[in-house]
């Protein structure tokens, strides 16, 4: 009655002779799989697995994973971890409430018990190489999503956690969405007149792309931004494509975008710009004025979501070259970068530069309330989408010069 | 005089039970107390209803997807719903299915179900009586 093909493997998982906890994982991907219309399964290289703060998933989804675990499912490609809600190391001196923490490390643990890797990063594209072209995968964080189908041109639907976890379990995932050609081809031109010059108007024009995009936005930069775009180093110009997409990403539905002449889709010529008009963006203005709030004292300036990759620990640095913050600040990262951090001896001279190395969380999933943060600036248009409604936390939005100079005063000017 | 309807498998197995049925969708996170099984979402036709041991038939799930999560707690409660009738399944209630392990059908003509109605689920029959 549906048009789902099953190979003898897959059938023999569905029927439970890999054990309970696989056949569990099986009946979950066929699920999505049918109720999206895929005709077939398609093995993943990896996996990436939201639902890991304990705020978010309580009680019932950690009960859930240590009863999958114990049922014998284990991931049989690599799946990564999305951020948590609190350093696994430094929790205690961070201020993170006990009992929270506790539960929390029992999350962390009942995923590794399946052999999931404890990487708690949205970025784990920064330091692995989980991705590449053409590659099927299972990643839940949205803005790891946009940046490896666009980017990275691997091919993935934002996978729900247990959906995602699932699929690692089973090796596979529903060919469905932008496993598929079609849904990857552009249904819309924008026409970027205005040329970012810093992490936080990539994110800006990401926030104005999301809240007009109804489906595969292809970007087009057009007079004297052509160049200062094709001028950017490599570091700046992927930090930038991070930003973009996540902010994307997080103020719309944005999985997948196209940048003329920089993703590799549209370099490989496999797919072309859409015909009719374009919406043209002239300015970032908007996207700042609705994202910047107005509060000036603050407690917080967060850098890093996406989590920062080490050129922008350097950025920071040499920013902060002899000077001190006055106020909490956080530069959020995966634990491999601040681990590169400490070993080249970075991470020594931001800590004397009073920036604090947080890994394994963010503003976004850590309880920021409850650790008595209340107004926070990043140059995150990502983060600046979230922390006021989802956090209850007043935010300034803006470049990181300007979160910088906040924070060695302790007020937005 | 029982009434043979079909629809597709989400959560393969047998179930019987007294149906509830709602005009509106559900949504678990918020809208159902994990502890009681009771409906609690404000001015929601089934509000403080038991879904408990039940053939919960609706047209479709809503909002968070951790209400995946909220039907496997209430099935840990012992009082989730026995089985599930939908016209068309979402990933949220689809996974919470499973997770749970409730018997679940969606695709079915959900307008023959009336509250009070014996339902059997089997596989992808529902049989009304």
């Amino acid at each position: 009655m549906d048009g789902l093909r099953l190979t003898d493997e897959e059938r023999a998982m569905l029927a439970g002779e890999h054990g309970h906890g696989v056949r569990r994982a099986m009946e979950m991907v066929i699920a999505l799989a049918r109720i999206y219309g895929a005709t077939e399964l398609v093995p993943i290289k990896s996996a990436q697995v939201a639902g890991v703060s304990y705020a978010n998933i309580g009680d019932a989804g950690l009960e859930f994973l240590r009863q999958w675990a114990d049922e014998g499912a284990r991931v049989r490609v690599p799946a990564m971890l999305n951020p948590a809600g609190m350093d696994l190391l430094a929790w205690r001196e961070m201020g993170t409430p006990e009992p929270f923490a506790t539960k929390q490390l029992e999350v962390v643990e009942a995923y590794q018990h399946m052999g999931v890797l404890p990487t708690c990063t949205c970025a784990p594209y920064l330091l692995e190489r989980c991705a590449g072209l053409g590659d099927h995968l299972a990643w839940s964080e949205s803005s790891a999503v946009a940046y490896a189908n666009s980017v990275l041109g691997a091919r993935t639907n934002r996978e729900g956690g247990p959906g995602a976890l699932a699929a690692a379990i089973v090796g596979r995932t529903g060919c469905y969405g932008l496993h598929t050609d079609p849904a990857r081809c552009p249904t819309e031109l924008f026409e970027i007149a205005v040329a970012p010059a810093s992490a936080s108007d990539w994110g800006a024009l990401g926030a104005i792309i999301g809240r007009a995009s109804r489906g595969v936005p292809y970007l087009r930069f057009s007079g004297h931004a052509v160049q200062t775009v094709a001028d950017l180093a490599a570091a700046d110009l992927r930090d930038g494509m991070r930003a973009l997409g996540a902010a994307a990403a997080a103020t719309g539905s944005v999985a997948l975008f196209h940048l003329e002449g920089v993703t590799p889709e549209v370099r490989l010529g496999q797919v072309a710009a859409p015909t009719g008009e374009a919406q043209v963006v002239e300015s970032l203005a908007p996207a700042y004025s609705l994202l910047d709030g107005e509060v000036e004292a603050l407690d917080l300036v967060a850098i890093g979501c996406p989590h920062a990759s080490l050129e922008q620990l350097e950025t920071v640095s040499r920013f902060l070259e002899g000077r001190r913050a006055a106020i909490p600040l956080w530069l959020t990262v995966s634990r491999a970068v601040a681990e590169r951090a400490r070993a080249s001896g970075l991470a020594e001279s931001l800590e004397a530069q009073g920036a604090r190395l947080v890994a394994d969380t963010c503003v976004v999933v850590a309880p920021m309330r409850e650790m008595g943060v209340g107004a926070v600036a990043t140059d995150s248009a990502k983060a600046a989408s979230y922390l006021p409604g989802h956090q209850g936390v007043q935010t300034r939005f803006g470049p990181l010069e300007r979160c910088l100079e906040a924070a060695l005063r302790g007020t937005w000017q | 005089m029982s009434r043979l309807l079909h629809g597709r498998v989400i959560r393969s197995g047998e179930a019987r039970g007294e149906a509830i049925v709602s005009p509106e969708p559900i949504g678990f996170l918020g809208g159902v107390d994990p502890e009681s099984g009771r409906v609690s979402e404000k001015g929601h036709p089934l509000e403080s209803q038991s879904l408990a041991g039940r053939i919960l038939v609706f047209p479709r799930g809503k909002g968070s997807t951790v209400g995946s999560f909220v039907i496997y707690r209430l099935a840990r409660q012992g009082v989730a719903p026995a089985g599930m009738v939908l016209a068309e399944c979402e990933p949220i209630i689809a996974l919470g299915a499973i997770m749970a392990d409730i018997p679940t059908v969606d695709q079915v003509d959900v307008g023959q179900i009336r509250t009070g109605d014996r339902v059997t689920i089997r596989a992808d029959e529902v049989i009304v009586e």
